[in-house]
């Protein structure tokens, strides 16, 4: 009798110790932030932390989530690849967190997508790519190349009349590979190989005089021309400085830019720019409610009402409200629950539509050109009637043709060849 | 409207009356259609929502011959135009402050002022800044200012068609201005290019001969295909090929010139390192962070002046020697003083001290780029010849290399902290004996290459990124420099620099510019195997 009580309050005890602890870890939801704060992409990530902190403090605000209130966990992978592996790793194993955002290069990316997947946790990654990819743990709401890419060049071809094309671009895999889709594509619309100048420049490539004039002689030959512009990061900068001093306007050669946003013509004088073009899915100028409502809040919490807005903050909002529905819906923050709720989840997105994850772990997104003003914003000049789905697997590239990506049951493979019925992993080798 | 009806004058019925009344009242729309009418017409469409509308309204305000549609189609082209949301009355907007101050478009009165939020941009696209463009330059055709009548015709000279090439001969029998005239010549010969008559375009050929303009050239191609003739085809062959012999040469000057200006900002990245590595043997990591600091300089410079760039641009010239000088001063004065002799140690405590520097302007000025402006004595280019031309910003910096190369120069050779600074590299016992303070010296002299780093930071701010991570794309190439040109030897780093600028803007068209920087470090190894002491070998402490 004696001996049983005490085993009951003992096991009274442990219940209450487990519980306890329990409640104690259960208290917040955590939310992995994994963006570099320091070293050469904090010029672009920095921004992206600051946004999800927002997202979450205004998440607590409506009252949390699951009746709990949102943890951010920040930690700074200061642009060493390896790094990113490592931090994401603590983050999952040591901090538990639900979910992380984070990443901006596609090398980071691969970087920590084993991590990811060994540990089974969830990534949203906000950032435009070259595609070729589609992992059960990551969630991709940045543009795959036809929600970027293709769209642009096809309204330089049938609006502008372009006939002769010069695909610019740093020297690694997205500008690669965006560029082999481009050239196939633009190879199937009947360009021929003379009428396409292709030009890889190292990272932070910064004189631009030769490549510029080898620009301006191709442009001369009498047919429209325009550049594709894949160039990455700093080396912008000069690239549209030199453009402006040799004469370059847009009327004459059109650059249309995938990777130049609001927030990197906050570093340059834009008046010699006016006009060129940049793709992307958002922009600051977009004129709804939602996105004024945004850019407010945006300029309360960082109390600084210049600063910019641009697509990849866009990406995380919607990467951010899909995972909070999706969470609701499934009732867990479990990333099992979580990755099947997700799929089909919609919520609004800033330019006035809504955007739904699709079972290739792409969104669907409207595609915008827009021509740079001369106070570094962008003028909407066109924009896809419908939403553009994303493909994880390009159509132009022999290899990735008979590949799609559906992650619902019973399918559940990211690589599957319609062709040969066979399911390969998540990614290409 | 009786005016317009001068047969109002009815014999008597009342229905003669009414019938003329009618007649006169169709006949006051149609007659009343001129100019006027498209003109308004015209504005009316500069509202629609699709561009098409748009640009049908453009080509209305062109054609309508008003005076007003080149002030209007101007502001259209500078994004000035607005509609003013509530009443849609279309004004000319001038930004002030956060204001706006509102002229009516139409009537040139001043219209108030009024917040962005109360207006609406009228806004164009590349296709329809095309248009504005070409229409402006028709009704610039007539401008009383011949530099514009220039201007206007060689815009016209990729468009032109038979209506054009009418007009343009038209034009040119009254034309004074002797320019202007050569290029209506010009224009009118390669439309003669298209006539159906051999000899015409035989003799328009003869005196397109030499022309570099890439018009003229297309449309010899062109002519190529199509002509039949084959005394006109000869000629028309040799006339290409000798424009063509022109364009080589012309490439090859611009070349050249693209090689001198990257040698000028490679020889300015590494001049100050030249001394601190040069003359005191101080591998110094944070060499790119102090060139940095030299542009961050003239960013808050321009902030501080903001009316005046092109002041605090010069300005920022001595304030960036002085900050970087200071800065330089005190790292040598605070950390490298101790760690004379050691140079493993030396290059890992100035690696952390550049990582210091970075994260710190990361923090004051945020990570992200700055904007600093370029005034406009230093934007735009010189055209030497039609495919020919030099940025004039380039062009500055080359003439600022020199001058600072020049003041270098002199420093070290004819001023008394030259002689200190050279006795003390070449035998710091002895000078030290003679009375030369030798650690003042030291310090100075980091001092002036750090000072001379910042310089080299200004002219980079014309050129690339104002931002933290501005120094690491320096520092390598600064290096290479120096020790390519021969190490504590200012000629030497003249020399090399401006050869590796012109080496790899050579290579650069042949190889791509990955490769072309490649084969430049693959041949800087292999040199100083062979001369390990670079170009200019010359004994300083750092061999000692």
């Amino acid at each position: 009798m004696k001996t049983r009580s005490a085993a009951l309050l003992l096991a009274l005890l442990l219940l209450a110790a487990v519980t306890g602890q329990a409640r104690a870890a259960g208290d917040t939801i955590k939310v992995g932030i994994l963006h570099s704060l320091s070293g050469t992409m904090a010029i672009s990530e920095t921004t992206l932390k600051d946004t999800m902190l927002m997202l979450i403090d205004e998440q607590n605000k409506k009252g949390g989530l699951l009746g709990r209130k949102l943890e951010a966990v920040v930690v700074d992978p200061a642009s060493n690849w390896p790094l990113f592996a490592e931090k994401a790793r603590e983050l999952i194993e040591k901090d538990h967190v639900a979910a992380v955002f984070g990443c901006w290069t596609s090398v980071s990316r691969k970087s920590v997508l084993p991590v990811f997947e060994e540990l089974d946790s969830l990534l949203f990654y906000p950032v435009q790519y070259e595609g070729e990819e589609s992992s059960k743990n990551v969630f991709y709401t940045g543009a795959a190349p036809n929600q970027q890419a293709i769209p642009a060049v096809d309204y330089l071809m049938n609006e502008m009349g372009v006939k002769r094309w010069v695909l610019a671009g740093t020297d690694y895999v997205y500008p690669r590979t965006t560029n082999k889709i481009l050239e196939a594509y633009l190879k199937e619309k009947g360009v021929s190989d003379e009428d396409i100048m292709i030009n890889y420049t190292p990272f932070g490539h910064s004189d631009w005089q030769s490549i510029v004039a080898e620009i301006k002689k191709f442009g001369s030959a009498g047919k429209k021309t325009a550049v594709v512009s894949t160039i990455n990061g700093d080396a912008n900068v000069p690239f549209y400085k030199e453009l402006g001093n040799q004469g370059i306007t847009a009327d004459k050669i059109p650059v249309v830019a995938f990777s130049v946003g609001e927030e990197e013509l906050s570093g340059i004088d834009t008046r010699p720019l006016v006009g060129h073009l940049a793709a992307w899915n958002y922009f600051m100028s977009v004129d709804t409610d939602i996105n004024n409502d945004f850019i407010d809040a945006w300029h309360a919490f960082t109390r600084d009402d210049k600063r910019v807005t641009n697509d990849p903050m866009e990406a995380h909002f919607i990467g951010f409200n899909m995972w909070v529905k999706a969470v609701e819906k499934a009732g867990t923050t479990d990333p099992d629950a979580v990755q099947k709720a997700i799929i089909g989840v919609t919520v609004p997105n800033l330019s006035g539509g809504y955007a739904a994850m699709m079972p290739n772990h792409h969104i669907t997104k409207p595609v915008l050109i827009g021509e740079i003003q001369d106070d570094g914003q962008f003028e909407v000049v066109w924009r896809t009637p419908g939403m553009v789905v994303g493909d994880a697997w390009s159509d132009y590239l022999p290899g990735s043709r008979d590949l799609i990506a559906d992650w619902r049951e019973p399918l559940a493979c990211g690589n599957f060849n319609v062709k040969t019925g066979k399911c390969s992993g998540s990614a290409a080798k | 409207m009786p005016a317009t009806c001068p047969f109002l004058r009815p014999p008597g019925a009342i229905r003669h009356l009414a019938l003329l009344l009618l007649i006169c009242l169709l006949l006051v729309p149609v007659s009343g259609r001129g100019d006027e009418g498209g003109f308004d017409q015209g504005i009316g469409l500069l509202a629609s929502r699709d561009f098409s509308g748009k640009a049908a309204g453009i080509d209305l305000l062109a054609e309508s011959g008003d005076a007003r549609a080149k002030t209007i189609l101007e502001a259209l082209l500078a994004g000035r135009l607005f509609h003013v949301k509530k009443s849609g009355r279309l004004v000319v907007a001038e930004k002030n402050g956060r204001t706006y101050l509102l002229t009516d478009a139409l009537t040139s009165a001043p219209a108030g002022t009024a917040k962005k939020r109360a207006l609406k941009k009228v806004t164009i696209n590349n296709r329809l800044r095309t248009g504005i463009k070409s229409a402006l330059a028709r009704l610039a055709l007539r401008d009383p200012d011949p530099g514009v009548r220039l201007a206007a015709v060689n815009a016209m000279l990729s468009t032109l068609n038979q209506e054009s090439i009418g007009l343009l001969t038209r034009l040119r029998k009254e034309e004074k201005d002797s320019r202007v005239r050569d290029a209506l010549a010009t224009a009118i010969d390669i439309g003669r290019l298209r006539s159906g008559d051999p000899a015409l375009r035989s003799k328009a050929l003869a005196r397109l001969d030499g022309n570099l303009d890439p018009v003229v050239r297309n449309e010899l191609i062109r002519l190529l295909d199509t002509e039949k003739d084959e005394t006109v085809r000869r000629q028309a062959q040799a006339t290409l090929a000798s424009i063509e012999r022109r364009i080589a040469l012309s490439g090859l000057a611009e070349t050249l010139f693209f090689g001198l200006s990257m040698g000028s900002v490679l020889v300015l990245a590494a001049i100050g390192l030249a001394i601190t590595f040069g003359v005191i043997g101080v591998i110094n990591m944070a060499h790119g962070e102090l060139i940095m600091l030299g542009a961050y300089t003239t960013y808050v410079l321009q902030q501080l002046l903001p009316h005046s760039i092109g002041l605090a641009l010069l300005l920022s010239v001595p304030a960036a020697f002085l900050v970087s000088g200071g800065v330089g001063i005190l790292i040598e004065k605070t950390v490298i003083r101790f760690l004379y002799g050691r140079p493993l140690e030396t290059l890992l405590a100035t690696f952390g001290i550049s990582l210091v520097l970075q994260q710190a302007v990361r923090t004051i000025f945020s990570p992200l780029n700055r904007s600093v402006a370029t005034p406009a004595w230093m934007s735009g280019m010189i055209q030497i010849n039609p495919v020919l031309s030099l940025t004039v910003n380039r062009l500055t910096i080359l003439a600022f290399a020199a001058l600072v190369f020049a003041g270098l120069l002199w420093t070290m050779k004819k001023s008394s902290i030259g002689l200190q600074v050279r006795a003390v590299a070449q035998n710091r016992a002895m000078a030290r004996a003679m009375g030369v303070r030798a650690a003042r010296v030291d310090a100075l002299t980091f001092g002036l290459g750090s000072g001379i780093a910042g310089m080299a930071g200004v002219a980079l701010s014309q050129l690339t990124n104002v931002g933290p991570n501005l120094g690491q794309a320096y520092i390598i190439d600064s290096f290479m420099v120096v020790v390519f040109g021969g190490v504590g030897n200012l000629w030497g780093t003249l020399l090399g620099g401006l050869t590796l600028g012109v080496a790899n803007k050579f290579m650069e068209p042949w190889t791509g510019a990955v490769l072309a920087k490649i084969l430049i470090l693959v041949f800087i190894i292999l040199f100083i195997q062979k001369r390990p002491s670079g170009l200019f070998p010359r004994k300083g402490r750092a061999e000692v």
